[in-house]
């Protein structure tokens, strides 16, 4: 198969993690920076709108690195999706396709799935829900925990650090009981 | 912060910590160099980025379908990516460790342990749940917004007024 072919279906487990490993020597090496993505929340906050709240009173223009990261992940986003794109719908169980059916879900053109990631379903309580409180626990989530799954579960246990494996634990708990216990009844709305 | 001998390089800021809450909560993601930039070098930061976002994408970990078959135990492809990440990860970390490897400014690799504290339990549940809601942590959020999905800029800011709040309860918060 041509190599540009090849390289625009979906990457296999076992290329994009030992890919995504890999961040944590490279951001170390090109200038001591630890892996960390859900910080930028927080500088973005120090930056913008610090009130007078301690948490956000540092100085945070020592960590613009942290920003021009995110930039270029979402830069890496649109590059991914513009030239190394197949269009193809993505694969997915069809055990989760048959659950997702009853709840009117049946578009897998995109990541998100757009028939429920949408600007008109901001204004449905489904809509609110999975995109405005589901945002607001990953920000709040997040840095009450002290990292997310970059810093904690890659970052963290790659540096075998015990506090990041409680963290990860608790992420997959949180998200098997929401997965399976809130968010059927969240569809329903 | 004790001083090192980076006597090499030109310019060299002595660390007064100001950031002592920064880095006594939360070590993560901090800018561990002593060492002061032009803006421009903090460009090879976005080209990291830029490829770590190529990789969201294309193994699709950032899809919201991927995230529910997770939690559904419904596909081994995500264990297989964060488990193959770690695994990388703490070789790597080994590797630098004993060799002792330098960044390419000639600086030790400094790392930093994390303290434990209740709000990783707490936290960590709240965005799990958060995870599973909105099928992307915040790494996937700006990925997902470059991929076009322009609505996930609502989710992005929402996040960002979570953290916000994070902030103004902390002191009320269990810890």
């Amino acid at each position: 198969m041509h190599f540009l072919e090849w390289i625009k279906q979906p990457w296999p487990w076992y290329v994009a993690g030992p890919l995504i490993g890999l961040t944590v020597p490279l951001l170390l090496i090109i200038g001591n920076k630890s892996f960390g993505i859900s910080s930028s929340l927080r500088h973005v906050c120090a930056a913008c709108f610090p009130g007078n709240i301690p948490f956000f009173k540092y100085n945070w223009k020592k960590e613009t690195w942290n920003l021009f990261f995110a930039g270029g992940v979402l830069l890496g986003g649109a590059i991914a999706t513009i030239w190394l794109s197949n269009g193809q719908p993505v694969i997915v169980n069809p055990k989760l396709v048959n659950e997702l059916q009853r709840y009117g879900v049946h578009n897998y053109s995109d990541l998100v799935p757009v028939d429920l990631f949408n600007w008109p379903s901001l204004l449905t309580i489904r809509g609110l829900i999975l995109m405005v409180a589901g945002g607001f626990l990953v920000g709040f989530g997040t840095r009450y925990a002290g990292g997310c799954t970059s810093g904690h579960a890659i970052m963290g246990l790659s540096n075998l650090q015990w506090p990041s494996l409680i963290a990860t634990c608790c992420f997959m708990i949180g998200g098997f009981i929401t997965a399976n216990l809130i968010l059927p009844v969240v569809m329903h709305l | 912060m004790e001083t090192r001998d980076i006597s090499t390089q030109p310019v060299i800021l002595k660390e007064t910590n100001t950031d002592f809450e920064v880095r006594s909560l939360d070590t993560i993601c901090l800018n561990e160099s002593h060492i002061q930039h032009p803006w421009w070098h903090s460009l090879k930061y976005l080209l990291a980025g830029l490829l770590f976002g190529i990789v969201l994408v294309k193994s699709q970990v950032i899809s919201w379908f991927r995230i529910q078959e997770m939690f559904r135990l419904q596909s081994f492809h995500m264990y297989g990516v964060i488990g193959s990440a770690v695994v990388t990860g703490i070789i790597s970390i080994w590797l630098i460790k004993k060799f002792k490897v330098k960044t390419i400014y000639g600086e030790p690799i400094e790392l930093h342990p994390k303290e434990f504290n209740k709000g990783q339990i707490y936290g960590g549940l709240l965005f799990g749940a958060g995870w599973a809601l909105t099928g992307a942590c915040p790494g996937p959020l700006y990925a997902l917004i470059g991929t076009g999905a322009t609505v996930i800029i609502v989710t992005l800011l929402s996040a960002i007024a979570g953290t916000w709040v994070y902030g103004r309860l902390r002191e009320k918060l269990p810890h």
